[in-house]
């Protein structure tokens, strides 16, 4: 088994092909790139409603404790 | 008892545990696989005495259209599960499945057209095979429309299975359409009963880009599964001290 093109030009020309099989690997890679890296994404947008989330409720409880501190003065 | 284990696979939470072991190889595999398929088709396998050069592109449009055809089945066989067992997980794998799939025979169609122009002169044929295909991409495209079209999840769940499974019809159709109608397409290059029309020194290293993206399927598959499952058990315990961790 060995090379089969002479010169690295030769190998990106492959004889006139080279743009109908560079594109066709270059469409392939950057798709599954996109689909490996997808749930990542995910997971990251999930953790950030997870702590907008846990923020406002943290903020009601907040508002809850000081109203029942204005009505029941101490 | 036997049953066990069946009803513990369905645990969204058990499933999450057990399959974080498997992900780092998985993509390992992948990754070396693909990357030495890659060279291998790309820089040595010999020319093709018809096609030239432009022949190389088999290397990831057959494993392309192979996984997208396999997934199809997990889809509905997972979809089918799901109705049949009522099982959360298994309409988790159902949705994760659908982009994939999608993604995978947007491959194998672009591939095929890209490979079409310097072979049969052009990009698109409305014949047997091609068009067969662009239905599994509509159908795919149709199953995730659905699974986020109606807002309350179990009706979701159940009418993307239903469309899943009818689906299927398909699937034969695409497997035969190069041999019941006449078409530019070739007829498949391997084949398991009979000896296969391809030589060994370009067999190998398509074979290793086959093995190569049914890694990078199970591998994609996983992780789709997993943060679908965290989104979907996002109130329980678990899943919020899995999100608090980095990654």
């Amino acid at each position: 088994m060995e090379f089969q093109f002479s010169s690295f030009a030769d190998f990106l020309a492959m004889d006139g092909h080279g743009i109908f099989v560079w594109i066709s690997y270059a469409v392939t890679f950057a798709a599954l790139a996109a689909m490996a890296l997808y749930p990542r994404l995910a997971r990251r947008r999930l953790q950030r409603e997870l702590q907008h989330q846990q923020r406002i409720s943290q903020r009601r409880q907040k508002v809850k404790a000081a109203r029942q501190a204005v009505k029941e003065p101490a | 008892m036997a049953w066990q284990w069946f009803h513990r696979l369905g645990s969204p939470r058990w499933f999450y545990q057990k399959t974080n072991v498997w992900l780092p190889w998985l993509a390992l595999a992948s990754v070396v696989l693909l990357s030495v398929g890659t060279v291998w088709g790309l820089g040595f396998a010999p020319e093709d005495a018809k096609q030239g050069n432009s022949y190389r592109i088999i290397f990831i449009h057959v494993p392309a259209a192979f996984l997208a055809l396999a997934g199809y089945y997990i889809m509905a066989i997972s979809g089918a599960i799901g109705l049949i067992w009522k099982m959360k997980l298994s309409f988790a794998v159902m949705r994760a499945a659908a982009p994939i799939g999608a993604v995978l025979t947007f491959i194998s169609l672009f591939t095929g057209a890209v490979w079409g122009k310097p072979t049969w002169g052009t990009y698109w044929v409305w014949d047997a095979r091609i068009t067969s295909m662009l239905i599994l991409l509509f159908l795919y495209i149709g199953v995730m429309a659905l699974s986020q079209a109606v807002s309350r999840e179990q009706v979701a769940d159940k009418a993307s299975a239903l469309l899943a499974l009818v689906g299927t019809v398909n699937i034969p159709i695409i497997y035969k359409s190069v041999d019941w109608w006449f078409t530019l397409h070739q007829p498949a290059t391997i084949r398991l009963t009979e000896s296969s029309s391809i030589d060994p020194s370009m067999f190998y290293p398509l074979l290793t880009m086959i093995i190569g993206f049914y890694c990078m399927y199970a591998w994609t598959l996983l992780t789709h599964t997993r943060a679908l499952l965290l989104r979907r058990e996002v109130r329980t315990q678990w899943a919020q001290q899995e999100l608090a961790g980095g990654k």
